[in-house]
């Protein structure tokens, strides 16, 4: 039994099927890639996760409990967090804030009427937010207006919001999507040392092969919305049908 | 000090709190007989509206400077509060306290009808839903919900009604526990009088109480949960946070600050009619809040105070006033410029509201508040690069 388990999940937006009848396993505590070329359901997939669309038919169950038909907050709170194409940030408020406001979210739920004591007075929640912030060399900025920064500063910082809640497991949505080299790097860095340093599950949609292969230990290619195969990536990469659906047999 | 972290928050607690306490001076300048007592604001009437709608600006500022939601109704609670107050006058008898009490609850009641319908949208939908529902509060009360507001007439208290907590020598208008709303202390001090009227000081105090609230919303996490709503709901939700429960929560206190000023309108003069819910009175509001500045703590009371005290002193100018003093120039050139300035003066006011709007958007999109701050970082500067100055040569002679 994986940590997260999607059975047979369909979905059709009007005459197209996004999904069909799939199935995945999540293994606790490893780096899952889902890979497909564009239009193979890879965002349809992760947002079924997430609580953003609910699937046709089909379960998606996470840590032994079925996501589906909860919010995306309430899935949030069961261990889920998502890291975004683009990162989403609170671009209004100062990098320290941004990674603040997880740390209630964490403690106080989804909902909590807190107007008495002010933010820098909670000198715990504050040093949880300092100490994720020197984890990831932000320290240094704590007091920048977080639209200020660069966009691999930004993309560090969302993974700093979604790490500093604990979560069970990180999904990422093409963190690399539009990024040069070197920033493509440092994103792979940055997720190694993630991986080696806690214990999380960490399930990613890429684009990127060379993303793909030095961090993935499982990998499902999805093709015209159903899985092809799963396996080692050391299996995918000579593996017949996913050059095929790659170099476009199909199509 | 009073749970205030930061040394910021403390000081405009601290100037906001001695400018109401001696407001009645401040604004009585000029001696009572000479040329420039035209621009006196110290009577009574202006001061209590003045705090009265920077309590109504501030409550705005909670939802529509934190959460970025845009109220076009905020004149119905405004509206409700009054009439709650007026009926608590009716019923029970000319004491403030209950009125102004009832008329925050009830005023927090409607907004949480009103506000979980309307926060099913947001952005220009959710303005639109909010100034249908005052607009639809508005005709209401006009029309078919006329026993209770009394229609065109407006609400008043008639001697017949119950009155029933009234006793025989109780004070025939509005009072707290015997002090009366209307009474106040003269102080003459050679040309100048000074006024300290008692329901001024009950707004007065009301309203720093307000105040400080909203300073201790502002730091606390739910306002920074606000704050993040402005900024990115996607974020916010895929947080673990729901952003629904928050923004009602604003809409509500901001709609009680609304009853608490509609309350204290009724309580310095005891009616109220519907003209109050109209959408021009919803407008004001927010024309306050942009103008002094949204999002910031000391903006709406700037809004509030620079409106009301320009609105009395443009209103009170007439033809007759500009001609004495233009008295100077040519006859001709006098009577063209009266004429044009007439139109800009008396009821005409609004077009003076509209171009000093217009120049604020234009010139300090962040409002009144961004003027003081560039002022005050343009002194600040001067200073620092004296000191660098300083510095340099008193590090030259070293070297």
């Amino acid at each position: 039994m994986g940590i997260l388990e999607v059975k047979g999940v369909n979905k059709r937006f009007g005459g197209l099927q996004a999904l069909g009848d799939v199935n995945l396993s999540v293994q606790e505590n490893t780096v899952h890639a889902i890979i497909g070329p564009n239009g193979a359901g890879k965002s349809t997939l992760l947002n079924c996760l997430v609580g953003k669309l609910i699937p046709d038919s089909g379960s998606v169950s996470f840590d032994g409990q079925s996501v589906l038909g909860r919010s995306p907050f309430a899935i949030n709170q069961m261990g889920i967090s998502r890291v975004f194409q683009t990162p989403e940030i609170f671009s209004d408020l100062t990098v320290l804030e941004n990674v603040m406001i997880p740390c209630f979210a964490r403690r106080d739920g989804t909902f909590k009427l807190n107007g008495i004591r002010s933010v820098m007075s909670q000198n715990d929640m504050r040093a949880k937010a300092m100490a994720m912030l020197e984890d990831v060399n932000m320290a240094d900025k704590a007091t920048m207006h977080a639209a200020a920064m660069s966009r691999g500063d930004k993309r560090r910082l969302e993974m700093a919001m979604c790490l500093v809640q604990d979560p069970k497991m990180l999904l990422l949505d093409e963190p690399t999507a539009g990024m040069a080299r070197a920033d493509t790097n440092n994103t792979i860095d940055l997720l190694k040392e993630i991986k080696e340093k806690r214990n999380i599950t960490i399930a990613i949609i890429e684009h990127d092969m060379h993303v793909v292969f030095s961090l993935a230990e499982r990998i499902t290619v999805l093709a015209q919305g159903t899985p092809l195969v799963e396996d080692t990536p050391e299996n995918i990469k000579g593996h017949p049908k996913v050059q095929e659906a790659y170099l476009g047999g199909n199509h | 000090m009073f749970g205030l972290s930061s040394k910021h928050d403390r000081t405009i607690l601290i100037v906001a709190t001695l400018f109401m306490l001696l407001a009645p001076v401040i604004f009585n300048l000029f001696p009572e007989n000479s040329a420039l007592a035209f621009f006196n604001g110290g009577y009574p009437d202006l001061m209590q509206r003045f705090a009265i709608f920077a309590i109504l600006a501030t409550g705005f500022n909670i939802l529509f400077g934190l959460t970025g939601y845009l109220s076009f109704g905020h004149a119905a609670f405004l509206g409700v509060g009054s009439y709650s107050a007026v009926w608590m006058f009716k019923l029970l008898g000319y004491n403030v306290l209950p009125a102004i009490l009832l008329s925050i609850v009830v005023a927090g009641l409607f907004s949480v009808v009103i506000g979980y319908i309307s926060l099913r949208r947001s952005g220009i939908y959710f303005s639109i839903l909010t100034l249908a529902f005052a607009e639809m509060s508005y005709r209401l009360a006009y029309s078919v919900l006329t026993p209770l507001t009394n229609g065109e007439t407006g609400l008043q208290v008639y001697n017949s009604d119950p009155q029933v907590l009234a006793g025989a020598n109780s004070p025939t208008s509005p009072h707290l526990f015997g002090i009366e709303m209307s009474s106040a202390f003269d102080i003459n001090l050679g040309p100048w009088q000074f006024t300290f009227p008692v329901g001024y000081y009950l707004c007065a105090i009301l309203m720093l109480i307000s105040f400080y609230i909203a300073i201790r919303i502002f730091r606390s996490p739910f306002g920074l949960m606000l704050r993040a709503i402005k900024s990115n709901q996607t974020r916010m939700t895929y947080t673990g946070l729901n952003p629904k429960p928050y923004t009602l929560a604003a809409f509500v206190i901001s709609g009680m600050y609304a009853g608490l000023a509609g309350g204290l309108l009724a309580s310095m003069d005891p009616l109220t009619g519907a003209e109050r819910m109209q959408w021009t009175a919803s407008g004001e509001v927010v024309i306050m809040t942009v103008l002094g500045g949204a999002g910031t703590l000391l903006g709406p009371i700037l809004g509030a105070g620079v409106i009301k005290y320009l609105e009395n002193v443009f209103s009170k100018m007439n033809e007759t006033l500009l001609e004495t003093w233009f008295a100077f120039l040519p006859d001709s050139l006098q009577h063209a410029v009266v004429w044009v300035l007439s139109k800009f003066t008396g009821e005409g006011w609004h077009l003076t509201l509209g171009l000093i709007f217009m120049v604020v958007i234009i010139f300090l999109p962040g409002g009144l508040v961004e003027g003081g701050q560039r002022i005050g970082k343009r002194f600040s500067r001067r200073k620092s690069s004296g000191n660098d100055d300083d510095n340099a040569a008193a590090s030259e002679p070293a070297e």
